[in-house]
């Protein structure tokens, strides 16, 4: 017998759960000028979950998917992503949509069920997020190639949980990017549970990361909760992609402490005690504590950053709060590039009744 | 002008647009080096090279769905799914997302994506290799769904849907593929989308179809004129848009209406053009309208396939039936 192929994935933390550095930290990670704005970003993406919760409990948004306990995934990735790179996102990720320059205000109104929420204003080639589970990762190897077809220097970077690893859009798509040797880089939130479905009952693989393997792209293991191993990986794969390397993929490795949705009773299927162990290892404590350890943090900046997240949200939500609702034939408006001849007898009865609303009921 | 069959008109269509607009890639399992399985793309590897015309890995579904992360980004995608049998894996991304990827954005990003796919039966083909599946795309909001019945109409109706700004299901009839030529002047002019072509003008009865049963709608007209009944012959080419002006308008003048498809009739694209009739042209018709389909069962295999499909002595029946007491 002889062995003709032999695999390793590597898991890197740099910041134990106390924030205390295990090992040399990456040349970035040691000016806190680097650090700081990714630690503020974390606390205003938590800032807004919770504030979102509340409008979707008092009826001013819909259903809405809280990142609590992964915002360091988000935000080491998009964070170390370049202005022209092209986020491809599921529907968890808003702390990469804000690193991008996607709104505040703009996320509440997708979730308040509005398309032009995803009509960033910044990021114009950013995907909207995407709801059905790991169809994203296909078409960011579709955008990976056309960068790659047209000679740009730019990276996909695309989104997904750790259930999305069980479709095989993943697998297809990973395949595809490899053979293709395409810019792009694929990241697993690999939070341990897709909805009520724990992580050890959704794949037998003993990582998620060698999925990646399977197709001939690098995969590692980062821990998700330390911003600055995610970033780390994040940068290096970017670089990689960037010089023509092809795709990579990081399993961030973090825990969802919030309800799927809130739609969602988190309480039907797991123990609340052992959520609550969780807490230990979130990352926006363990990011604090390293940069109070260095001197580069304080009481004071804290409870200053926090008031600014709080005028930043209610301002975002004030402004989402004023939009009026879009007019009854924006959704024919954008159906197709020019409405087709046969749609207008539709669009017109659209109107008719919507400003006739109370009215006869009698057409 | 060239003699062309209808593959070798969507050929040269491919080959125009790829020589004028850069943007352009074709990707599909076999379509390079081989040319593909009905030569549909042979020599656009050879012309454009491998990076604009793909060999992809086995798998419909990240075909259409990494054409759709192409379209978003400024290409314009034609992907070829090898049998329409083989399209239902990519049906997740045709429907929720290339139909819906303006809309959800609000025009930011759009997907100027062709799908092309061989379609129907008859000619001997193994299983899963003969459905008509127009239907269900012609159900979706956001894509147009176009299918040809001839070299002229298929070179056109290409063009048209390649330079489209939106997602175009193109569904080519296999049977047509090589059945007869026509000139076709390889000169980049494209047809309307969303319009529907008159072939035939009459006075008796209109005749509705698409794709390769044009061929027997048309010889039950020659057979129905050898009675002095003439029957006016539509080409619906474009299903979704539906242009119904054109088929209300000569149902108008002939009172009577016989739609033709080779797919199965119930939930079948007919039943479409059936009501449409019976919300906007109730008071011209002069008889029932009638459907002349596949019976609704599962594709036989190639021994039986002849029976599944419509045939003339069918479609000039059903015209009778609207004559009846005339």
């Amino acid at each position: 017998m002889t062995t003709v192929a032999r695999f390793e994935v590597e898991f890197t933390r740099f910041l134990n759960a106390e924030g205390e550095a295990t090992q040399e930290l990456p040349a970035f990670a040691r000016d806190p000028a680097t650090l700081i704005p990714l630690y503020r970003a974390m606390q205003l993406t938590r800032a807004f979950d919770t504030k979102a919760i509340a409008l979707q409990r008092t009826g001013k948004i819909g259903t809405f998917a809280s990142a609590l306990g992964q915002e360091a995934i988000g935000i080491g990735i998009a964070g170390a992503m370049r202005k022209e790179d092209v986020l491809v996102p599921s529907y968890r990720d808003h702390a990469a949509q804000f690193m991008r320059g996607v709104t505040m205000t703009e996320s509440l109104l997708y979730w308040g069920g509005d398309e032009r929420g995803s009509n960033f204003a910044v990021p114009r080639e950013d995907f909207p997020i995407c709801v059905p589970i790991g169809t994203q990762v296909c078409h960011a190897a579709g955008v990976a190639y056309a960068f790659k077809l047209r000679k740009e220097a730019r990276v996909a970077a695309c989104f997904l949980g750790d259930g999305a690893t069980s479709k095989g859009d993943f697998y297809e798509a990973l395949n595809f990017a490899a053979v293709w040797r395409a810019p792009l880089v694929v990241v697993i939130n690999n939070n341990q549970w897709a909805i009520s479905v724990p992580r050890e009952q959704q794949t037998a693989t003993p990582t998620l990361a060698q999925k990646a393997i399977a197709a001939g792209i690098e995969g590692v293991q980062v821990d998700g909760n330390d911003v600055i191993a995610v970033h780390d990986a994040a940068r290096k794969a970017m670089d990689k992609a960037r010089a023509g390397g092809g795709p990579s993929l990081i399993e961030a490795i973090s825990y969802r402490l919030g309800d799927h949705t809130t739609a969602d009773d988190a309480t039907r299927y797991r123990d609340p005690d052992v959520v609550q162990q969780q807490w230990a290892n979130e990352p926006i404590r363990r990011l604090r504590n390293y940069l109070a350890r260095i001197g580069a943090w304080d009481q004071e900046k804290e409870e200053s950053l926090l008031k600014e997240c709080t005028d930043r949200i209610n301002a975002a939500v004030e402004a989402y709060l004023a939009i009026p609702p879009p007019t009854t034939t924006a959704m024919f408006d954008h159906l197709y590039a020019t409405l087709p001849a046969a749609l207008l007898e539709q669009r017109e009865a659209a109107q008719w009744f919507a400003s006739h609303e109370g009215g006869s009921s009698h057409g | 002008m060239a003699e062309l069959n209808l593959v070798e008109a969507i050929n040269r269509a491919q080959a125009w647009e790829m020589a004028h607009d850069p943007s352009v890639v074709v990707l599909g399992e076999d379509v390079g080096v081989n040319g593909g399985v009905f030569r549909a793309t042979v020599g656009l590897q050879e012309q454009f090279g491998p990076e604009r015309v793909i060999d992809t890995p086995l798998a419909e579904t990240a075909i259409v769905g990494t054409a759709i992360g192409m379209a978003a980004m400024g290409l314009k995608p034609v992907a070829e799914i090898q049998f329409s049998g083989f399209i239902y894996p990519a049906m997740d991304h045709i429907w929720n997302h290339s139909g819906r990827l303006r809309n959800r954005t609000r025009g930011r990003l759009s997907c100027p994506l062709v799908v092309r796919s061989p379609c129907g039966a008859g000619i001997h083909a193994p299983e899963h290799h003969s459905e008509s599946p127009e239907a269900l795309f012609a159900h979706l909001p956001g894509v147009r769904v176009v299918i040809p019945s001839s070299p002229s109409r298929a070179y056109g109706l290409l063009l048209a849907a390649i330079r489209d700004p939106d997602p175009v299901i193109f569904l080519e009839p296999t049977r047509l593929y090589r059945l007869f030529k026509q000139e076709v002047a390889d000169d980049g002019e494209a047809l309307p989308l969303d319009v529907c072509f008159t072939l035939r003008a009459g006075t008796d009865v209109t005749l509705v179809s698409w794709g390769a049963m044009l061929t027997e709608t048309q010889a039950a007209a020659d057979a129905l004129a050898q009675e002095g009944i003439m029957a006016e012959v539509i080409d619906v080419a474009t299903l979704k848009p539906l242009d119904m002006p054109t088929i209300l308008e000569s149902v108008a003048r002939t009172g009577r209406c016989v739609i033709v498809h080779e797919a199965t009739r119930a939930g079948g694209f007919g039943a479409e053009i059936a009501a449409n009739l019976a919300e906007h042209g109730l008071y011209s018709l002069l008889a029932p309208v009638q459907r002349v389909t596949a019976w609704d069962v599962v594709v036989p295999l190639s021994r039986l396939e002849h029976q599944y499909m419509p045939s003339v002595e069918r479609i000039v029946a059903a015209v009778r039936k609207t004559l009846e007491g005339a």
